[in-house]
This record gives C-alpha cells, sequence and structure tokens, in this order.
C-alpha cells in the first residue's frame, strides 16, 4: 500500500492550499476529494451549454496575496480582473438617474456622491482611511495562527506577547475606534458616518454576509472591516474576479500543488479517520479502501469534521460540546442565470462600465433589515438584498458570444426555512429573486435561457458545508480568532494528535483566501507563519 | 465623467496642444499652446489668464460667521477688516494641516472661503451651536485669475476699482457684476475675478478683448507651476500631505514643518490646533519647508562628466528627491524645476531644522544619463522672485 505523509481531507482552496504547501516542503501529500471535481465551493462549471458559472462562491476576495506568489499562482493560470465598481439603483421602476454608483476612481465617485451628499462625497474618503488604517492594524492577524490568550504553551505566549504589544503600540484614536468595530452594529457604525440611505444599505450589506445577523445586530460592523482588508491589497490586485470563474483559482492552486508532486484523488469520498490510541492514521473511503498516513488534515467544517469524520466518541465531552453548540445557520443562496442579452437597468438603462462591476440591491438598512425580519423567523426574504455580478462582462468566454451569464448572491434565504427545503421551495426562491431583480431590470426575465437556483441546503447536499454557511460557521465575534471553531483549539491542531483543520471553520474565517490552508501547513510543518 | 468648467466652451477650442490635466474633479488646460514656455513668460511679461475654477468655494454668512472661521484657521479672522483677504491653512485638533485657502471678508457677516479639498463638512461639524450658515458655491461660482505687470492696467481699462494687495472688492466689468481680489499663485501682480458661472462665458470674452492691447494670453496648469515655484508657494498634495489623507504619523505637518508659522495666531484663545502649535512653537518645529538652490557648476560638472551639455528639466518637477548634508540624508524636495527668469535650478523641499538656514550647503540627488549622483546645493531664502509690483 501506498503510504503518504499526509492525506488531506477534501480537494477545496483551502484543501488545495494546503496540500500545496506540504508537497512545497517536500512531503508526500495525497488530497481526496468526494466529488468529481475539485475546488469546492470555489469551482466553474458549465451548468447550461456553453454557459459557465462560477456555481458558488463567485468573486475572490482576500486570497492571500502571499498564496499568490508563494505558490507560483499566475504561473499555474490565476488571471485576476478588476472588479471596479458598484451600482446600487434606488428603487424598482426608477428613472434613468435614480442610481447611487461607486466608481473606482477618485474624481468620478466623489461626483457621483455627491449627486446625493455632498458630506457623504466628503465623509467617504475620511472613511474610508479610518477603516484601512483599521484594517492594516487588524490585518496582521490574518496571516498568524491565533494564539490563545488561556494558554500557558510558552510558544503561544510569546505570540501573545507580540500580539498584545503590537496593539499597544496603535494610536489611541485607532484602539477606540477598533472597538467600535468590535462592538457595533454595520448600521449604527455608517449612521456616524454617512446620511445617504443607499450609500449606508450598501455599505452595510458587507457586514451580513454569511451570517443570519441583520445590519442592525451588534458585532456587524467588524465584518465591514474584514471587507476592507481585501482593499489593502488593492496594490497589488487581490480581489477582483477570476478568468474563467472561481474554480480556475482551485485548478490554479491544484496545479501549484501537482507541479509538487501533490497527488489528487476526485470520486473518493472519506467516511471515516482512522484513530488508534487518540492518533490519527489515516482514513477510510466510503469504497472501504484504507489509506494510511500519520497526518490527517480535513479541510471540511468542524461539525462534519469532528461529528462526522472523527466521531464524537473519540473527542473530550468539553470540546464536542463547543462543536456541537458552533453555528452555522446558512442564510445564503445563489442563483445563476444564462441571460440570451445584457440586463437593462431602468436607473441605467444603456449599457456600460456599471455592468462590468457589481450590482448591489440593496437601497437601504431598512431594505436590508426587512430582508432580515423575515429569514429571523424561517422565511425567504420577500424582498432579498442581492449581490449580482456579470462574469461575461469581465471574461467573455464565460458565455457564448453576444450571450451573458449572471451570478446574484442573494441573502437571506435561512436555512432553517419553515417547513424545510425542497423543489417547490426552492422555485419559489428563484422566482422571488428574478421577480424582485425585475423590478430593477425589466428584460430580465425574456432574456432568460437557464436558471439555476442554489438553497442552503443544496449548498450542504452538493459541496458538503454545513447548513449552508459559505464560511464554514458564521463569521461572528464569538467564534472567531481563538475560538474559531472551539476555545483551545484554534491553532489548526485537533484533540486528535496528527489530525489537523484546514478549512474556513478555523481562523481567519471563509472568503477564497486560502489563508486557512497555509497556515495549517505552517503549523504542521512547525514552521513560523 | 470628469465635470468641465464654466469656461470650457471657451477653452476647449483655444487647447491646441488637447494637453488637459485633472484639477479637483475638473479638467483644465496644462498648456493651450503646444509647449507651455510662452504661457509662463506672459506672467513675467504682460498678462496670463487661468481658469481657477475648480477650487472648492464656500459662502459662510451669519452673526457668527466669522467666529466660526476664527475657530477653524490659524490666523485671527475676527479682526479682518471687510474687504480683506487672509491667506491661511486650517488644522486638526493636533494642529496638523488639513488644507489651505483664502478667506475674504465680503461684509461684517459674508466670508468666501476657497480651498484646495471639499470642506463642507468640516466647516459644518465645527458649525455646531452657531450661528453660521454655510453654502457649496463651488460649482456655482467661475473664477479667472488674471496675472502679470498688465493685470491691473487691463482691470482699470474695464472699469474696476484699485485694489490693494490682498483686498477684494465687487466690481462691474462691462456690465458683468463681479468680485475682484488682488490674490493670485503666482507671485506677481495679480488679481482673480469671481463672478457667477453663468456669467462666466461673457466674463471670459470681456476680459480676452480688454486684455489684447495688453498682450493678454490664456495660459494653463504647467506655466502657473512654475510660476508658483519661483513665487515659493506650497502645493497641497504636492508639497504637503493634507491631515485627512496621512495614513502614517510621519506623514503629517504641522503649519511651522512647512514654513506657514507667519499665519499662526496664538493670541487667540482657540482654534483648531491651538494647544498643539503652541507646544510645537515652544520646543521649535522637527521640519522646515525650505528653499533650495542647485550651484550652476557642480551641476555642469557632473553633465560634464559623462560627455553631455548640463540638462535642465523643462518643466516643473513633482516627486520626492532626497536632499544629504554631512553625509546623510536629511530632507527631501518635493517640487522643483529650472527658472527661464532667475536662470537658476530651484527647489521646494523639507529638511530637519539644524539644516534649514539660508546658506547652508547641501546636496541634492540627481539621475544624470541614468546614474545618481549629488549636485551640490545650498539653502536659500523664499520666495525665490519677488517683484516689487506684487504688492505695490
Amino acid at each position: 500500500m501506498k503510504r503518504y505523509d499526509a492525506i488531506i481531507v477534501g480537494g477545496g482552496h483551502n484543501g488545495l492550499a494546503c496540500a500545496a504547501y506540504l508537497a512545497r516542503a517536500g512531503r508526500k501529500v495525497l488530497v481526496l476529494e468526494r466529488r468529481e471535481r475539485i475546488g469546492g465551493a470555489a469551482m466553474t462549471e458549465e451548468v447550461f451549454p456553453g454557459f459557465r458559472f462560477s456555481v458558488f462562491s463567485y468573486v475572490v476576495s482576500l486570497l492571500r496575496p502571499e498564496i499568490i506568489r508563494e505558490l507560483e499562482l499566475p504561473r499555474h493560470g490565476l488571471h485576476i480582473l478588476p472588479l471596479e465598481s458598484t451600482l446600487t439603483p434606488l428603487r424598482p421602476d426608477g428613472k434613468a438617474g435614480d442610481y447611487l454608483a461607486q466608481w473606482s476612481d477618485h474624481d468620478q465617485n466623489r461626483r457621483e456622491l455627491a449627486r446625493h451628499s455632498v458630506r457623504d462625497a466628503e465623509a467617504y474618503d475620511e472613511f474610508g482611511l479610518l477603516l484601512h488604517r483599521m484594517a492594516r492594524a487588524v490585518k496582521p492577524l490574518l496571516s498568524v495562527a491565533p494564539p490563545d490568550p488561556a494558554s500557558l504553551d510558552p510558544r503561544e505566549l510569546w505570540d501573545l506577547w507580540r500580539l498584545g504589544r503590537y496593539f499597544r503600540g496603535l494610536p489611541e484614536k485607532d484602539l477606540h475606534a477598533l472597538w467600535k468595530l468590535l462592538t457595533m452594529s454595520a448600521a449604527d457604525y455608517l449612521d456616524e458616518w454617512f446620511e445617504g440611505e443607499a450609500l449606508k444599505g450598501t455599505k452595510s450589506a458587507s457586514g451580513i454576509i454569511g451570517t443570519l445577523l441583520g445590519p442592525r445586530s451588534p458585532g456587524t460592523a467588524y465584518v465591514l472591516l474584514h471587507h476592507y482588508m481585501g482593499e489593502l491589497d488593492g496594490v497589488f490586485r487581490a480581489w477582483g474576479f477570476a478568468r474563467g470563474g472561481n474554480g480556475s483559482v482551485s485548478a490554479a492552486i491544484a496545479a501549484a500543488a501537482q507541479a509538487r508532486s501533490a497527488e489528487i484523488r476526485t470520486n473518493a469520498a472519506v467516511s471515516k479517520v482512522l484513530i488508534n490510541a487518540n492518533r490519527a492514521t489515516g482514513v477510510v473511503l466510503e469504497s472501504g479502501e484504507e489509506l494510511r498516513a500519520p497526518i490527517v488534515v480535513s479541510g471540511a467544517d468542524p461539525r462534519r469534521t469532528f461529528l462526522g469524520l472523527v466521531g464524537e466518541e473519540h473527542l473530550p465531552e468539553e470540546f464536542a460540546g463547543a462543536i456541537r453548540r458552533y453555528r452555522f445557520r446558512g442564510s445564503s443562496a445563489k442563483v445563476n442565470l444564462a441571460l440570451a442579452e445584457p440586463p437593462r437597468f431602468t436607473c441605467m438603462p444603456q449599457p456600460g462600465p456599471h455592468l462590468r462591476g457589481a450590482i448591489s440591491i440593496s437601497p437601504s438598512v431598512d431594505y436590508l433589515e426587512r430582508a432580515y425580519d423575515d429569514a429571523k423567523y424561517g422565511e425567504i426574504s420577500r424582498r432579498p438584498y442581492m449581490d449580482i455580478i456579470m462574469p461575461s462582462m469581465l471574461d467573455p468566454a464565460m458565455a457564448p458570444p453576444g450571450k451573458h451569464v449572471m451570478s446574484i448572491f442573494v441573502q437571506y434565504a435561512p436555512y432553517h426555512l419553515n417547513g424545510g427545503w425542497n423543489d417547490t421551495r426552492r422555485e419559489q426562491l428563484g422566482d422571488t429573486v428574478v421577480n424582485t431583480l425585475a423590478e430593477y431590470a425589466p428584460n430580465l426575465k425574456s432574456a432568460i435561457l437557464h436558471r439555476q437556483v442554489i438553497t442552503p441546503a443544496d449548498i450542504e447536499r452538493i459541496v458538503g458545508l454545513s447548513e449552508g454557511n459559505i464560511f464554514q460557521g458564521e463569521l461572528t465575534l464569538q467564534q472567531m480568532f481563538f475560538l474559531r471553531p472551539a476555545p483551545a483549539w484554534a491553532r489548526y491542531r485537533t484533540p486528535i494528535r496528527g489530525l489537523y483543520q484546514c478549512g474556513a471553520g478555523t481562523h481567519p474565517g471563509g472568503g477564497v483566501m486560502g489563508a486557512a490552508g497555509r497556515n495549517a501547513a505552517m503549523e504542521i510543518l512547525g514552521a513560523r507563519a | 465623467m470628469l465635470k468641465t468648467t464654466p469656461f470650457h466652451e471657451r477653452t476647449a477650442p483655444l487647447c491646441a496642444s488637447h494637453a488637459w490635466r485633472r484639477w479637483a474633479g475638473h479638467v483644465v488646460a496644462s498648456s493651450y499652446e503646444l509647449t507651455h514656455e510662452r504661457e509662463y513668460h506672459v506672467i513675467r511679461t504682460a498678462a496670463a489668464l487661468f481658469d481657477v475654477s475648480p477650487l472648492y468655494k464656500y459662502m459662510v454668512r451669519g452673526r457668527d460667521a466669522a467666529r466660526l472661521l476664527d475657530l477653524l484657521v490659524t490666523r485671527n479672522v475676527q479682526k479682518a477688516a471687510v474687504g480683506q483677504v487672509l491667506y491661511t491653512p486650517w488644522c486638526d485638533h493636533a494642529g496638523k494641516v488639513i488644507d489651505d485657502g483664502t478667506l475674504a471678508r465680503l461684509d461684517e457677516t459674508t466670508f468666501r472661503m476657497t480651498s484646495a479639498e471639499p470642506n463642507l463638512r468640516w466647516l459644518q461639524n465645527n458649525a455646531d451651536g452657531l450661528e453660521a450658515e454655510i453654502t457649496d458655491v463651488s460649482d456655482s461660482i467661475a473664477a479667472l485669475s488674471l496675472q502679470g505687470p498688465a493685470a491691473g492696467s487691463i482691470l482699470a481699462s474695464m472699469g474696476a476699482p484699485a485694489l490693494k494687495y490682498f483686498r477684494i472688492a465687487p466690481a462691474t466689468l462691462r456690465g458683468i457684476a463681479v468680485t475682484v481680489s488682488r490674490t493670485g499663485y503666482t507671485g506677481d501682480l495679480g488679481y482673480e475675478i469671481w463672478a457667477e458661472a453663468r456669467e462666466a462665458l461673457a466674463l471670459w470674452d470681456a476680459v480676452m478683448e480688454a486684455g489684447r492691447p495688453y498682450g493678454i494670453m490664456p495660459a494653463g496648469m504647467l506655466a502657473l507651476d512654475m510660476a508658483r515655484l519661483e513665487a515659493g508657494l506650497i502645493l497641497i498634495d504636492v508639497d504637503y500631505v493634507p491631515a485627512r489623507k496621512a495614513l502614517i504619523d510621519s506623514q503629517l505637518s504641522s503649519p511651522y514643518e512647512i514654513d506657514l508659522g507667519w499665519t499662526v495666531n496664538l493670541e487667540k484663545e482657540r482654534f483648531n490646533g491651538r494647544d498643539a502649535l503652541a507646544a510645537e512653537k515652544m520646543r521649535g518645529p522637527a521640519w522646515q519647508f525650505i528653499g533650495v538652490e542647485v550651484e550652476w557648476n557642480s551641476l555642469e560638472r557632473l553633465y560634464a562628466e559623462v560627455g553631455l551639455a548640463t540638462r535642465l528639466p523643462n518643466a516643473t518637477w513633482r516627486m520626492s528627491v532626497p536632499l544629504y548634508a554631512d553625509g546623510a540624508q536629511i530632507g527631501y524636495a518635493t517640487s522643483g524645476g529650472w527658472s527661464p527668469l532667475l536662470k537658476k535650478y530651484l527647489a521646494l523641499a523639507h529638511v530637519r531644522s539644524r539644516w534649514a538656514a539660508p546658506g547652508t550647503p547641501l546636496e541634492m540627488e540627481m539621475t544624470v544619463e541614468h546614474r545618481r549622483k549629488r549636485a551640490a546645493a545650498r539653502v536659500v531664502k523664499k520666495p525665490f522672485f519677488d517683484p516689487p509690483r506684487k504688492r505695490a
């Protein structure tokens, strides 16, 4: 039987990144992917002939520049295209001009914001500068294994001391601002800065993504900051749309891993991690095949890893309890459309650069909060928040010539839906999304050639993310940093010796970031991240 | 899209160079002719007409208008006479410069403020509890700057009243109601004319027509930049980073550090940044903003060494150029260029205070035929060019 130094369970982008780093260090690595294709939720599929969808995740937001550099991802096919603008229609059936746009050009952006509020146009730069400073303050945390303040391990204490010293070094006003961001709701925080409803609505939307929280829920302000961290790498341009869809991110990382002799097997579902005397010794596939390695790394989320692949019987009760309590509460859905023609938004009817950026259905904080109200009580938002991009506008090869694909991120579609998800409810969600969007772009319905609706239940079923949570667990403060996924087990290790975690369910969390995969590899290799 | 100014209909057909530049979200001509050289010389010999409409402009009116502005800026606004214009910076609470501009007292309770950056929110945030109405008139007021020795005669021929340096008055020029201030950014005799945007084209035509016998020419930003360098005038975003854009503390500047200490009136009981500035005055600023003159002989030698005749920049450059003294870097120049009038290679620079005294020998980095060299230079007094006609 072939021996491996490490087996990675799950061929998502983090699992692949972890494999690539281990292979790069000379380890014999095997990646096992349950599905017939790699990528997990970062994948591209030709769902309808000639139309390629980034079925699940759809932008590259926080992909760590060090991973792009170290794994030489551009050489392995990664090409990130800029996504530069955000268009927010102000109201359904609005007339031409009823929009708020955020452009990448400073002058153009200022002029557009001033059209709505001169004060907001001025505050925008200051707000941006503050969040830039805050993001710079917090960002070093992304690339390190989070030290546990309760630990007595000298290595963790050393890291903690370094971190403490770092935070003490921040100017007082920055510390105050950081505390506010950690404790306030996105809506309250934005109220301190802006008056325009559409601007606040659109900005607050980045605070609710992937959570079952509304813009007025405390703690959501921090997620705004998370969003800004991507912008810090603005010079590097790590933010945007991957040519070929998000599958090409996974493909590039996989190619980097394979170039270092990592093996990747698809159609290889793992059913159990083999454990002997509290030590991982390998895995068993659903086929019954056993594979051995002294190190097993799970890219699956904490629930699947520990309550599924490991089994509670192997875990200390306290830890198993923490994993049981770890919250997922998937709240987002995806609608992917194949279109015969581009949408014509009544607020900006002509084709133009706005279709190369994001289109955000977030006319106000109230709109988002109402969408949340529905979800809070187990219903699909009657008027959901939508973040839309048109990949074919950025990479024409995503659709046949002249035709388009549209990716619609939808929130809220709660995993715990009253009565549960079924085909009828899935189509109901699809109708709600299309009907709502058609109020802003009336030609949409007649342009649709194919519709793919992905509910949280589908996300769970297809890619195995528990409760369909896109971040492998909510990105809320009580389960971030040294608490992710469980107190005392945040450094990619587990109570089982030789078993590690490398998914978004570990620090620093979700997004097509690759940080968890890289950090886990560094931890395994005993190297400083 | 970028904005065009109210004069664009006139300036666009004149812009033979098709060289435009951005200024506060507007397009303005870099030069009208194919090169800017003539336009520069016109500033010093006749009269150059600049479209300066992109400046941000605010009207501040009300019982507490003077109090508000006094709180905001470093100079004493309460003491300003009606018809007086003050050039002044303003600071944040830590005494770091946010912006600089002018305040014109149009009457007892009315001021017009100009600035390089938008300041509506800053004004409003400072106006809490004060009786002062703030209006952004950036788009509704068009502005021309007429600069050069003939500027006064041209305006007089149009019926403008005589004005002392840094004074402003209402006037009617060929039937167009304007205000005229004796201000500018060239260090020469010069005036700025403020009018309703809807009168812009008529005003342009009137000034150009009246100026023709005096050799008036429209001039662009490249010519202006050469003149303001000779005048030693600081430029935001080029010579200093405004506090609102500073990413790190070392990018901040106090008025003392950018040679605007003369505008700081510590006798005022309260104004933004006062305590920090008082403390800085006590201990002395760490940096100073100075004039630098490069020694011709040294420059010539550097070129001669590689077999070339001396080369000179044909426009004012804007970048950070290291300055050395006693073998170490002690500062950096932020603007520089050749003065065709003074026949000197000039620069504006930040140096540590120890090396700020006029006459201090320095070295300035020069790239000569792909290689970095150092040319001998020395600290000189600003302004480099200061003709008596400016104030006369």
